[in-house]
């Protein structure tokens, strides 16, 4: 059990950043420290709320898993519109770099 | 002003033509959007267009609430074939191929699109600050924020650079700067209106809407966009809202809850929203004191809850299939100083607070304590309205502050939103009208609050409120002196 009392050090900025896939410059890791210590510190204040017995709220409506009536095919999203605004494309695919190393 | 309302009247009639009325806006968005930038795309050459077209349906006798009107779009809503940028350099020449579901709604009732609108980076601020193309400027003084993230919809409405706005709410982004602007801005409850094609930011959250002139032009949009759709599986059918026609309210209990007046507010704020009770009193309501205790928890659970969301919801701008490419060593690289150097500050923050708010060892302290108190909070609620049928309250803190006050302090720009948080943890219906002005003659609104899905409670009052009172009529210097 972790208390609330939040102090975000450079090595927990360095590491929320990489889950969140952001590249940050120095300043930004001062900054974004300094100011999310300070949220989440202010966020704390929940820890001394009397929670017992009381359930999570994910949705506010009363529907729950909702399905369609009836899942019938209609058409698809052209290809030309699809790639329409890919950074870097061969007409048919999106062009990325690889995501896995390949040896021979 | 130019309501939806009084265009229709004035196109039934044959007084003018939606092209004359279009090319007019078109002139005076050439004219005033330089200084305002509440304009991020006008699209001058489809409006006349669409104008045209709607003049031929009029010809022919056709007749919907919307027909020949012209209006914008906050750019968070996909428009087929139109820039849509979400406020944001990361999708700053991103054009979808498709229209939101409100989009495809509005057309199909012939309104007239002018363009789209500035916003906060993905809805997320109170000032427009965050726009990654430039703050919007307050019509009322061209100094200070319009309030965001609606700012540029607001903008456009107050200074007359359209006949009303879509714009969405997700913790006060339509009732607040509708606030700052002296405009109307209802937030709808959650599930009325459908999400599709919106760019989602926090989706327990969202909510579609409009920002008008007054309460009877809120009532006529939120009945065109409303009601169930199979694309958005959180939408609900309900009874269609019906335009407000009454001026009495003899049967209406008004709550004023204690929470809301406990200190911090601009005195002049105050003042005007007290002599709007006052008002509602006079007009033959029922006034009485109610408690909503956990008010004061409703920043702490949002800025849990929403960065959690945004997280998930963020993770789609990874330079792959749309939007900007920032190329690196690797694939992981690529991504990173894509989103790095896409994203504004607030959006990284947020992503970064979500993140940590739902990592291994801090799910439970964090996300899960947010929601349960989340659960206190729209209990609140619940009970007052056992007693009470409105809630009367401030919508922000104070008037319109300066460009880059806040900009410095991020938990300053928060409490902006203390007054409407709340309200968009129980998913439940606000809006806000204008009810005075301060010394500055900076506009200060009042917010309605009704029970989930009761609109039409809410727009009655409102309506109400608008014919006994004038705020709502009155012009920003910018429009007076550029007729």
């Amino acid at each position: 059990m972790h208390t609330l009392t939040a102090s975000l050090t450079a090595s927990d900025v360095d590491r929320i950043a990489h889950l969140s896939r952001l590249a940050l410059s120095p300043d930004e890791k001062a900054r974004f420290a300094q100011q999310l210590t300070a949220i989440l510190d202010y966020a704390g204040q929940l820890s001394q709320i009397d929670v017992d017995g009381i359930p999570p709220t994910a949705t506010v409506l009363a529907v729950h898993s909702v399905m369609r009536a009836g899942d019938t095919v209609s058409g698809q999203i052209d290809r030309h519109d699809a790639l329409g605004n890919a950074p870097a494309t061969d007409g048919e695919a999106f062009i990325v770099q690889a995501a896995l190393d390949h040896d021979g | 002003m130019q309501t939806v309302f009084d265009t229709r009247q004035a196109l039934r009639a044959g007084k003018v033509s939606s092209a004359e009325l279009t090319d007019a806006f078109l002139a005076r968005i050439q004219a005033l959007n330089p200084r305002l930038n509440a304009y991020l795309t006008v699209t001058a050459e489809e409006a006349l267009s669409m104008a045209r077209a709607a003049d031929d349906r009029i010809a022919r006798g056709d007749d919907t609430p919307l027909l020949g009107v012209p209006i914008a779009i906050k750019d968070l809503f996909s428009t087929r074939g139109v820039r849509t940028t979400g406020g944001s350099k990361i999708l700053a020449t991103y054009v979808p191929s498709w229209d939101a579901t409100v989009i495809a709604k509005l057309r199909a009732l012939g309104a007239v699109i002018l363009g789209k609108l500035n916003c906060d980076e993905f809805g997320m601020g109170s000032s427009t600050e965050n726009s990654g193309f430039g703050p919007a400027h307050n019509p009322w003084d061209e100094t200070r924020v319009p309030g965001g993230s609606s700012g540029g919809s607001s903008a456009a409405v107050a200074a007359e650079l359209c006949c009303a706005a879509l714009g969405t709410d997700t913790g006060g982004s339509i009732r607040q700067p509708a606030a700052l602007c002296g405009v109307t801005g209802l937030k709808n409850s959650y599930g009325r209106v459908s999400r599709y094609g919106l760019l989602a930011f926090a989706s327990s959250l969202d909510t579609v809407g409009a920002i008008t002139h007054d309460a009877r032009d809120a009532a006529i949009l939120l009945a065109a966009m409303e009601g169930h759709d199979p694309q958005d599986s959180t939408t609900v059918a309900v009874a269609p809202i019906r335009v407000p026609d009454g001026a009495h309210l003899r049967d209406v209990t008004v709550g004023v809850p204690a929470e809301y007046y406990a200190g911090g507010m601009q005195p002049a704020v105050e003042k005007a929203v007290r002599a709007a009770i006052q008002t509602l009193a006079a007009m033959g309501a029922t006034v009485r004191e109610i408690s909503l205790p956990n008010t004061h928890l409703g920043l702490p659970v949002y800025y849990l809850i929403a960065p959690a969301e945004v997280s998930a919801n963020m993770a789609r701008f990874d330079g792959v299939k749309y939007g900007l490419r920032v190329p690196g060593s690797d694939l992981i690289d690529t991504t990173m100083r894509t989103r790095g150097q896409g994203f504004g500050a607030e959006v990284k923050r947020r992503i970064m607070l979500g993140t940590y708010a739902l990592s291994a060892g801090y799910y439970d302290a964090y996300y899960i304590r947010a929601q349960k108190v989340r659960t206190l909070i729209k209990r609140d609620f619940e009970r007052a309205f056992e007693q009470v049928d409105i809630i009367a309250a401030p919508v922000a803190p104070s008037t319109a502050f300066k460009i880059g006050a806040k900009v410095d302090d991020p938990l300053q720009m928060y409490l902006e939103d203390v007054f409407t948080l709340p309200v968009s943890l129980a998913g439940i219906p606000a809006i806000s009208v204008p009810c005075g002005f301060d010394q500055d003659r900076l506009p200060i609104g009042l917010q309605l609050i009704g029970q989930a899905f009761d609109e039409q409670k809410v727009l009655d009052v409102a309506y109400a409120f608008q014919q006994t009172t004038d705020f709502h009529t009155q012009k920003p210097p910018l429009v007076l002196s550029h007729v």
